[in-house]
């Protein structure tokens, strides 16, 4: 491997296209789960022309049918059609995803760049409490927060949800941030920064934050794949999106899986829909690292 | 190295405060009222004079700082206070229910090793290789299906396949192994795959790291086979960065469990702390969160430990 590190350069514009490609020559993997995350971006995104039933619409006398032509991933115990079910849950698991991913990644680069940029006494006593929260496995701090935020529903998305997985993402990404800030707080140009006068939240915001886009971005890209999943879970546990908003965590449990047993497909595809995202998001995530700086372990 | 154990104790301590003073103001820093949450659920109809008396007999009426003063005279002495929901003893109950926990972790930690090292070895030696790509696919999908998923596609498989399901009805391991291990090996292997894909890439990454040393070089110059090369002078030394992940992936295994001991209804700590978050127990929740976190801490220090008799160097620094 050679020295000299050439870092893509993502702020320039007009190089957005040939940075694509290189991506693609690079990274196939990579560029394989950012055609899984399109296409559920897609179907998201499209999901009133897409899903061929409506995904709430119960129907008894077409309960549990296995796939066939008609429902190409059957229904289930309430005659629901699972492929429109499905369809409708990538909108749920994107939006709750990506909105969270981008908040909780967000406060942790502010906590890692103050941290970084503060240092001495503060740096010091926010690290020893990032220690502490980083103690916590993430669906449990997930969980307390479930546990005392009241469910709160804003244009159709749960805030609370959106909360509780954001909340548990700050500390592992402030500290990765920190790392990477602390390189750039020592450089000149931030001794030059100050000697001009500049305010304290304009140097953090407008001289380091740009300097750490490239951890910021991989960090968010590997917990957009982790908040799916964690969505996924609390729904599952009956704690996170409520009914009747179509979700894969949601199919997977309570009453909509009834029957799982002797119906295999009630669960096979909303679990399969969770796999397959999470791991474009992943391999994408993966290769996005690898591309921008190997050196960077997450 | 007997000082270095005591040092590393030591170290452990003012962190499991740490936890203790979080757990206990992550509880009550955020917006909600437990005691509302809990009476008037969703919109009934309880006057504020009741929720006045719960919250008295809850001792949530006291100012913080002497509650706080509360839970951690209480932890001091091991006493976790009662449930809000059932008004049994908190430590109790986790402690009923730990040991099926407890196994169902260590077994996990078992599988995820004896998948973790062939699967880790073999990318590394054959990097680059159909071999590379296809563990490198395996790993980054047991980061992405679900635990709980691949749980239930193990009833079904079971079922369809071989018309056999565990047995209901927990069987400790003293009793009958046979049959404890027949029902525990699935819930086991559904969190293990997670555990064991984070670990064959961090294998993976750190023998591919010690195979460009030098004493590598000098190694396989000397006329040493390549097999010899790998599974003596790399492997100890990528050992070790392998089994701080196997400390450190222990709280995913945790997690892990609290949604999958729900597919097998296995009634261990994660069951019950779902249970716990749907009641709104808050006092079950701080119980276990501390259990959980000390867990993680003390596994950690363990990892230390076995650190330094592994490798030297780290005693004498």
């Amino acid at each position: 491997m050679s020295d000299v590190q050439t870092l893509p350069n993502l702020t320039r514009r007009g190089h957005f296209f040939s940075a694509l490609g290189d991506f693609f020559v690079k990274q196939p993997l990579g560029a394989a789960g950012g055609v899984v995350i399109l296409g559920m971006f897609l179907a998201a995104l499209f999901a009133e022309w897409v899903a061929p039933y409506n995904p709430t619409q119960i129907d008894f006398l077409a309960r549990l049918v296995p796939p066939s032509p008609a429902h190409v991933m059957g229904t289930d115990g309430f005659g629901r059609d699972i492929f429109s079910r499905v369809i409708y849950g990538a909108r749920t698991a994107m939006t709750v995803g990506f909105i969270a991913a981008i908040v909780g990644t967000s406060l942790g680069a502010i906590v890692g760049v103050f941290s970084a940029f503060m240092g001495g006494w503060v740096d010091l006593a926010i690290q020893r409490v990032i220690d502490v929260l980083l103690s916590f496995p993430i669906i449990v701090m997930a969980l307390i927060v479930v546990a005392i935020v009241p469910r709160t529903e804003l244009f159709g998305v749960d805030i609370n949800v959106i909360i509780a997985i954001a909340i548990p993402f700050i500390p592992k990404v402030a500290r990765v941030i920190r790392s990477a800030a602390l390189a750039i707080v020592t450089m000149p140009y931030i001794d030059a920064t100050r000697a001009a006068g500049f305010t304290k939240t304009r140097i953090m915001f407008r001289h380091i934050m740009p300097n750490v886009v490239a951890p910021y971005l991989i960090m968010l890209t590997a917990l957009l794949g982790q908040a799916i999943l964690l969505e996924a879970s609390l729904s599952f546990l009956g704690l996170g999106v409520s009914e009747p908003t179509p979700a894969w965590g949601l199919m997977l449990s309570g009453t909509n899986a009834d029957y799982y047993r002797e119906a295999w497909w009630v669960i096979f595809f909303p679990g399969l829909a969770i796999s397959l995202t999470v791991f474009g998001f992943n391999l994408f995530g993966d290769s996005l690292r690898d591309w921008l700086d190997p050196r960077l372990k997450v | 190295m007997m000082w270095y154990v005591i040092r590393r104790f030591a170290l452990a301590i003012p962190t499991l405060i740490g936890v203790a003073i979080i757990t206990f103001f992550l509880l009550r820093v955020l917006p909600g009222d437990i005691v509302e949450i809990k009476l008037r659920g969703d919109g009934g109809d309880v006057s504020e004079a009741a929720l006045a008396a719960e919250r008295a007999r809850l001792g949530l009426d006291q100012p913080l700082l002497v509650q706080f003063a509360d839970w951690m005279t209480g932890l001091a002495t091991f006493d976790l206070g009662t449930s809000l929901w059932t008004g049994e003893r908190v430590a109790h109950e986790i402690a009923i229910r730990l040991p099926l926990s407890l196994e169902v972790a260590i077994l996990s930690t078992i599988l995820a090793i004896l998948i973790a090292f062939p699967l880790g070895t073999l990318a590394a030696v054959f990097r680059g290789t159909i071999i590379d790509y296809v563990v490198r696919i395996i790993t980054i999908g047991g980061l992405a299906v679900p635990p709980f998923w691949l749980g239930m596609l193990m009833i079904v498989g079971l079922i369809t396949w071989f018309d056999w399901l565990p047995a209901l009805g927990f069987v400790p391991l003293f009793t009958d192994p046979v049959k404890n291990l027949s029902q525990l090996i699935w819930p086991a292997l559904s969190v293990g795959y997670r555990y064991s894909s984070v670990v064959a890439r961090m294998l993976r990454s750190t023998i591919l790291e010690v195979l460009e040393e030098d004493y590598i070089r000098t190694a396989r110059a000397k006329g040493v086979t390549e097999r010899m090369v790998v599974a003596k002078h790399a492997m100890r030394n990528a050992l070790l960065p392998a089994i701080t992940v196997l400390g450190l992936e222990f709280a995913f295994l945790i997690g892990g469990l609290v949604v999958t001991e729900q597919v097998f209804s296995l009634n261990g700590i994660g069951l019950l702390f779902v249970e716990s978050v749907l009641h709104n127990d808050f006092t079950m929740i701080q119980g276990l969160v501390m259990v959980v976190a000390t867990g993680f801490v003390l596994i950690n220090l363990m990892v230390d430990v076995l650190y330094a008799l592994l490798d030297p160097r780290i005693r004498y620094e």
